[in-house]
């Protein structure tokens, strides 16, 4: 298996980039950042379980310039994986596979993507107060 | 040579009889996960900046631990399936596929318990 002279996966640098395949790429890379921002996640809840000290060393944390760029990072990773997650299940069920059908719903995944994650944040600095 | 046709192989699932499992479960939590995410993400964004003692206010509620829990279990296991999905695409040394797949698997059991134990914890009283 390790030495197979033949061409494999992920082939990404013999195909022309399109909106299909972009959008894909995409779908996995935001499944693998979702899967490090768990380490976000349990840390969140774990120092909630450890008490007012573990718990104001994450909010230091996330609060910082490095923190909410992560946590952005995290947002769009959800929204966008969301989207684009729903658009796959329609395919699973056979819809949507005509070529207009599959490149107008991947723009929807775009738009919608970076539209929840803008309302998401400008909601967030509205709870801290800073809106 | 066998005499059964493409369909009937398939439909039999060959000897392991459970070849659409993985498939099959990544779907579902997919489906589960799409209510959960929305509500996650409001979650997060109402909880922005707030204290320790409001934190612990919300997670008290049933419901919140209840689907705290839901979307940690479907969650972890949707990665789970999704990371090895991906690590059988593109590792293709057989010792670090191997090496990767154990990783993402301890990990996922790790984290996902260690999460949803500190929101039980939470949710008992600590």
């Amino acid at each position: 298996m390790a030495d197979v002279n033949r061409p494999l996966s992920p082939h990404l640098q013999v195909y022309r980039p399109q909106i299909t395949s972009m959008l894909s790429v995409v779908h996995r890379g935001t499944g693998v950042v979702l899967g490090v921002g768990t380490l976000l996640l349990a840390w969140w809840l774990i120092a909630a379980a450890s008490g007012p000290e573990a718990y104001a060393q994450f909010n230091w944390f996330i609060s910082g310039w490095i923190g909410r760029l992560i946590l952005l990072g995290f947002t769009y990773s959800l929204f966008y994986h969301l989207c684009n997650g729903i658009r796959h299940l329609f395919w699973d069920i056979g819809a949507g596979f005509e070529l207009a059908a599959v490149n107008a719903t991947g723009w929807v995944v775009v738009i919608f993507s970076l539209g929840l994650t803008g309302l998401a944040w400008i909601a967030g600095y509205y709870m801290r107060g800073a809106l | 040579m066998s005499m059964q046709s493409p369909l009937g192989r398939v439909r039999g699932l060959g000897s392991a009889k459970n070849g659409t499992h993985h498939w099959w479960h990544q779907r579902l939590t997919a489906l589960a996960l799409i209510p959960l995410t929305l509500w996650f993400a409001l979650s997060i964004v109402a909880m922005t900046g707030a204290s320790h003692s409001a934190m612990l206010d919300w997670m008290n509620s049933p419901i919140v631990a209840g689907l705290m829990v839901l979307l940690l279990a479907a969650g972890f296991y949707h990665l789970k399936l999704g990371m090895q999905v991906v690590i059988e695409d593109y590792v293709h040394v057989e010792w670090q596929k191997i090496t990767a797949l154990i990783i993402v698997q301890f990990g996922c059991w790790a984290l996902g318990l260690a999460s949803i134990m500190a929101v039980v914890w939470v949710w008992t009283g600590g």
